[in-house]
């Protein structure tokens, strides 16, 4: 029986000749069957048909109005455009027929040597002219950390990146300002000694020298003595007078001062938001009620409304006399802005976070804080990058509400730009806007890309 | 009892006891800056003659609106009408902006996500480019943008676009609609309706427990919609067809200023709202077409495999296998933009649409001078619609949960 | 990591006590506010002494009245009035910083403190004297509203305006006015009020409205802008009075003064023939009405807790009236605004300076 069927039943001793895929697997073909075709060509029943012909429908439709309007911008943005003005004739040169000008009534296109002449202005504001160098000088330098510490071939990543976050805002705020702000040393010395003592008692504190009530605050202590030096040198660093030309908050604008203010927020924004989210996970109820307080508040009111608080009744809540800078409110109401979304994106992360870690870390000992620092944060932070690029992202944009307080932005310096009655033509505003939009589209998607590249690599090195 | 140097070390290095010491420090810090920001405020107020209170809330107000869901919905007349319709007209523009920008830019944003994931790469590349730019451009510039190019596309004043052979039209000054008229009785036509609503939910409950003891519903895909319309219908006829309707009138004759679109005839939608609608759901369709996106690649691709090999269509699979589980992931994120949606209705005041901070934050406030009050009524409303709105979207996301093992 | 933390903790304070510093360390006016009532309200010339600079809320740009070019320099007759009050305070004009404010902005942004003082085409009216807590200054352009539309309309009379569209800026006595108006007459009307004059310009200039309103001097300011200026007039109709002037907080009588004088001083002058040009030589002038001005005979700078050159200063570094409104506004200037109302009482205007004694 056995036997029988086993004769029966055919075995093949060679391989089969490979055959090759099938035509419409391969090349063009292959390429256009399986991205276009596969998804308009099942008519097996009368529902998939439908679908079929329906799918036939969007795709006519969306290639044509994609083509017809990437041909609209297009043309708008290069061919029909007017792209100088040799005899300096401002605003005539894009001027229809009707209006007094040379082009065709219908012309309807973009008025380059506009933005060419806005240019500088679009990019610093009123920053005096023969102090631009400074803002080239930090933007450089700025460029050339980012870049390193972003590109990984390079050596002392680490180094430049301290660098970075210490020194060069110090730089940059010199350079920016110019330094040489008032000073008063004999505080200035006071506090530092003040500091001195306290990292003192710090010291001794942790050393038990002190009784045990000491010991406990002793790190604390040691800490509030660090903050205090520190600050009190740099405002001595501040006060020197580097021989620049003082150049106030109010003269900066343009593209400068949307980078500032993005730069400043998205540092900040971060640690800030990183304390929120661990004070709303806390166990102590007050902590968390209120992070969860602020995270709600500031997550639930438009940032427009608290930028109008903060440019022009911040003086009420204060003792008379005091003040801030406009560019700093502005900088803080965006910071406390992106923080609480920063909070609510860590937050994410750290519930992502497998409770074994947590219970691990406290099993061998660790303190709060230390575990935070080297096993969940770490962990949470990389689950989240997409997340906090985003809100960076939306940081970035945010910035132009700046421009409704009165700071020259980006956007303000064009709105602005728009005003110059010299220029005034159908086209000046849109000009404007399409350049402006442009500009931002660059940094967000360039932020966008490298948080993809991030993530990425990150999945790819957590799957070995 | 006598307490030696260990006990008190022990009870000061005692976790809860420090804890508690943090946590009283902390609200000493809070409460001593609550009120040096409200003594300072008062020293302040006080100083410049100026003081706290909500009198200005019955003042009449001076200033024309231009004509808004609010201002019809609370029957605005200057000179007769009081702050507080103020305020609550710039509440309902807001809240009509929020939630037609919501479901709006939820169908446009699942439409996009979805294109996004498809195998065809026309439709592929499309939304791509579209979330891609959108997401990465500032809403405030384009709400310029859509606002001057849908005021440069429209025509002018004296011309319309005719929509369904006069029954609305479309120029310069607004989508011009006809207006119901309700007429007395019009309410409890309304409660049937409301009714009718209930017992087709009910009914749709004991049908989908039937389904689940015994494995078969009624089908209601007929029965429902039925049911809505002959109760709804009965109730209508009976009160005597208590709705009536005026059509957008338009006259090319007259003096200048008379001729175009009348008044008194039909219903506008400003071409302010139609720009802050358009800007705010293409720019939040733009999120939500990646948290879709994003929620729909997240379910694991077996779940898809075991359904196809169920022999479940995508069409099906894609509507009971991957959208339920992605929901979980869509959700929380989904909330958060329409939250950011309704907050950004607020940057509608750039381009002259009467939402709460605009006339109210606005205009009102430059006639009475009250910040601190109308800032903070302005703020607490924003808090109070986002708070609603994240109660909301949490019981929902509660009810949508998969219930884990 | 630590040390970075405290690395970034000391620079964002340092940055906060750099930027708040230069107020923040003079805490000499802020014990006055605690022991007497009137002490802080009248500090406001102490505060700017202190600070060095007036700051001095403008519009966001209103050719003739305030306007910054490119290089952020402001210029206009609302801006020489502040220039005016530095010239006075630190006989140095340039020591002024501004504020571009939106008309909805503005009055919170003087009562909260946040400027000293502001002069950004403001209507004197009952209610911002009141309500508001504001005290007007004086008047430095007398003004009234009227309406731009476009020629091809037709129109010759702003009573054939039943019906209109109209845009305007919102948080201004316009939005009243012009309300009033068509009120009055029986007329309807849709109004459109935009946050920025610039998006007003740009709304009317694409078709949105028909008319456009706001004082007449914004009309002829705000024109320039427009594509084509020549294809749009202004209605002939003046629908209100609108006393244009610098405001200052209700409170401080010596600020109050010293803004109301600065003005006075700059009328006077015109009056007297003293110009920016002969002001340094006038001062010794045998006139004893110039003498007094000047500061040569009196103390009325002093009286004002000023020097007592205080409006040579003005003059010789801002110039007197009717410079500053030829320079900015008159004739020769794009606004091409004639002096009109604006002239001297003595020339048929209704511009009338309280004397100098």
């Amino acid at each position: 029986m056995t036997q029988n069927s086993h004769n029966s039943v055919f075995v093949r001793k060679v391989d089969a000749e490979t055959l090759p895929p099938p035509q419409n697997e391969m090349g063009i073909r292959g390429w256009l069957w399986r991205n276009l075709l596969y998804s308009v060509t099942d008519y097996s029943s009368v529902s998939a048909a439908l679908r079929s012909l329906a799918m036939i429908f969007f795709t006519v439709l969306v290639s044509y109005v994609g083509l017809t309007q990437l041909w609209l911008l297009l043309d708008f943005v290069f061919f029909s455009a007017v792209w100088s003005d040799p005899t300096g004739i401002k605003r005539e040169a894009c001027w229809t027929l009707s209006q007094g000008g040379t082009l065709p009534d219908d012309w309807h296109a973009a008025c380059w040597p506009f933005i060419f002449a806005k240019l500088k202005f679009l990019a610093y504001g009123p920053y005096p002219m023969d102090e631009l160098w400074r803002v080239n000088v930090t933007g450089l330098l700025g460029l050339a950390g980012l870049c390193w510490v972003l590109i990984e071939a390079l050596p002392y990543r680490r180094l430049v990146g301290v660098l970075m976050l210490t020194a060069y805002p110090v730089i940059a705020l010199i350079l920016l300002t110019g330094g040489a702000s008032e000073a008063n040393y004999f505080n200035a010395t006071a506090y530092i000694f003040v500091g001195l003592a306290l990292i003192t008692v710090g010291r001794l504190g942790q050393r038990d020298l002190l009784g045990i009530v000491a010991s406990d605050f002793a790190s604390i202590i040691g800490f509030v003595g660090w903050s205090l030096i520190v600050f009190q040198v740099l405002m001595l660093i501040f006060s020197v007078d580097v021989g620049l030309k003082p150049v106030g908050t109010g003269d900066w604008g343009g593209l400068m001062i949307t980078l500032v203010v993005a730069v400043t927020g998205i540092v900040v924004s971060l640690p800030l938001g990183v304390i929120l989210a661990l004070g709303r996970r806390s166990n102590m109820p007050v902590a968390r009620l209120l992070c969860t307080i602020f995270i709600e508040f500031w997550r639930g009111v438009p940032l427009i409304s608290v930028l109008f608080m903060a440019s022009v009744m911040i003086p009420l809540f204060l003792p008379e006399g005091v003040n801030f800078d406009k560019l700093m409110r502005a900088l803080i109401g965006v910071m406390l802005f992106s923080a609480a979304y920063m909070a609510e994106v860590v937050r994410g992360g750290l519930q992502a976070i497998d409770k074994g870690q947590y219970e691990a870390a406290e099993a061998m000992g660790l303190t709060y804080w230390q575990s935070m620092r080297q096993i969940i944060l770490p962990q949470a932070l990389t689950h989240v990058i997409p997340g906090i690029v985003n809100t960076f992202i939306g940081l970035f944009k945010d910035t132009t509400l700046v421009s409704i307080i009165g700071l020259f932005d980006l956007l303000g310096a064009g709105k602005s730009a728009i005003a110059d009655a010299s220029w005034s033509s159908p086209v000046q505003a849109i000009s404007i806007y399409l350049f402006v939009g442009f500009i931002f589209f660059i940094f967000c998607f360039g932020m966008s890309r490298y948080s993809i590249f991030m993530e990425n690599k990150l999945s790819k090195s957590r799957s070995h | 009892m006598f307490i030696n140097s260990n006990n008190l070390s022990a009870f000061i290095n005692d976790a809860r006891v420090r804890n508690i010491g943090f946590q009283v420090l902390i609200i000493g810090a809070l409460a001593f800056s609550v009120w040096w920001l409200m003594d300072n405020t008062l020293t302040n107020l006080e100083n410049r003659g100026k003081s706290l209170g909500f009198g200005f809330l019955v003042q009449t107000a001076g200033f024309e609106i231009s004509d808004t869901l609010g201002t019809w919905l609370f029957d605005y007349e200057v000179g007769v009408s009081s702050y507080t319709d103020i305020y609550f007209i710039g509440i309902t523009n807001t809240l009509l902006i929020a939630v037609l920008g919501i479901v709006f830019a939820s169908i446009i944003g699942f439409g996009v996500g979805i294109m996004r994931l498809s195998n065809n790469f026309v439709l592929k590349y499309f939304a791509t480019v579209y979330v891609e730019i959108i997401r990465n451009v500032p809403l405030l510039l384009q709400l310029f943008f859509w606002y001057f190019a849908v005021l440069g596309v429209l025509p002018g004043a004296r011309n319309q676009l005719e929509i369904w052979g006069g029954l609305g039209g479309l120029n310069i000054t607004g989508l011009y609609l006809p207006a119901p008229i309700f007429q007395p009785g019009f309410g409890l036509v309304f409660l049937a309706f409301i009714a009718s609503l209930i017992i087709a939910f009910v009914a749709s409950r004991i049908s989908k427990k039937k389904q689940d003891e015994t494995g078969q519903g009624f089908n209601l895909l007929f029965i429902i919609p039925a049911l809505i319309i002959s109760i709804t219908g009965v109730t209508y006829v009976i009160m005597g067809s208590p709705l009536d309707w005026t059509f957008p009138e338009f006259k090319n004759t007259g003096p200048i200023f008379k001729r175009g679109f009348q008044d008194d005839a039909g219903m506008v939608l400003v071409p302010e709202m139609l720009a802050v609608l358009l800007a705010l759901t293409l720019y939040t369709a733009g999120f939500i077409a990646e948290i879709v996106r994003a929620g729909i690649i997240a379910v694991s691709h077996g779940q898809t495999e075991a359904s196809y090999s169920l022999g479940l269509r995508p069409s099906i699979t894609l509507r009971l296998i991957v959208i339920p589980q992605a929901m979980r992931i869509i959700i929380p994120p989904l909330t958060s933009q329409y939250l950011n949606l309704t907050k950004n209705s607020s940057l509608a005041v750039a381009i002259a649409y009467p939402e709460l901070v605009s006339i109210f934050a606005g205009t009102a406030l430059n006639q009475v001078g009250k910040e601190i009050e109308m800032i903070f009524m302005v703020m607490s409303t924003y808090l109070i619609i986002s708070l609603i709105t994240s109660f909301f979207m949490n019981w929902f996301n509660a009810r949508v949960k998969i219930v884990e093992r | 990591m630590k040390n970075i933390t405290i690395a970034i903790v000391a620079i964002v304070a340092a940055a906060v006590g750099y930027f708040g510093g230069t107020s923040m360390n003079k805490e000499a006016p802020a014990p006055a506010a605690t022991e007497t009532e009137t002490a802080a309200v009248e500090a406001t010339l102490n505060a700017v002494k202190a600070k060095g600079f007036v700051q001095c809320g403008v519009s966001q740009g209103l050719p003739g009245f305030s306007n910054a070019d490119d290089a952020g320099n402001w210029t206009g007759i609302d801006v020489d009035v502040c220039r005016g009050v530095a010239a006075a305070v630190f006989g140095d004009a340039s020591k002024v910083k501004y504020t571009p404010l939106s008309s909805k902005q503005r009055f919170t942004a003087l009562a909260s403190g946040e400027i000293d003082m502001l002069s950004r085409n403001t209507t004197w009216t009952m209610t911002r004297d009141t309500q508001l807590g504001l005290n007007f200054a004086g008047v430095n352009y007398y003004d009234g509203q009227g309406f731009l539309v476009p020629t091809k309309l037709g129109v010759k009379s702003a009573l054939e305006m039943d019906g209109a569209n109209v845009c305007s800026q919102t948080g201004t006595t316009t939005e009243l006015n012009v309300t009033d108006f068509f009120r009055e007459n029986g007329m309807k009307f849709n109004l459109v009020a935009f946050e920025e004059a610039d998006a007003v310009v740009a709304a009317y200039d694409s078709g949105r409205c028909d008319v456009y309103t706001t004082d007449r001097s914004g009309l002829a300011a705000q024109r320039t802008k427009l594509a084509n200026p020549d294809a749009h007039m202004v209605l002939p109709e003046i629908i209100s009075k609108e006393p244009l002037g610098p405001v200052v907080r209700q409170g401080d009588d010596q600020w109050f003064n010293i803004v109301r004088w600065t003005l006075n001083a700059m009328i006077n002058a015109e009056e007297m023939g003293v110009t920016s040009a002969n002001a340094k030589s006038m001062a010794n002038d045998n006139n004893p009405a110039i003498k007094r001005l000047l500061g040569t005979e009196g103390t009325f700078g002093a009286e004002l807790g000023l020097s007592n050159d205080w409006a040579l200063n003005i003059i010789s570094q801002v110039g007197n009236y009717g410079e500053s409104y030829e320079a900015h506004v008159g004739p020769n200037t794009p606004l091409k605004l004639d002096r009109g109302v604006n002239a001297l009482w003595s020339q048929g205007g209704i511009l009338y300076a309280a004397p100098v004694r």
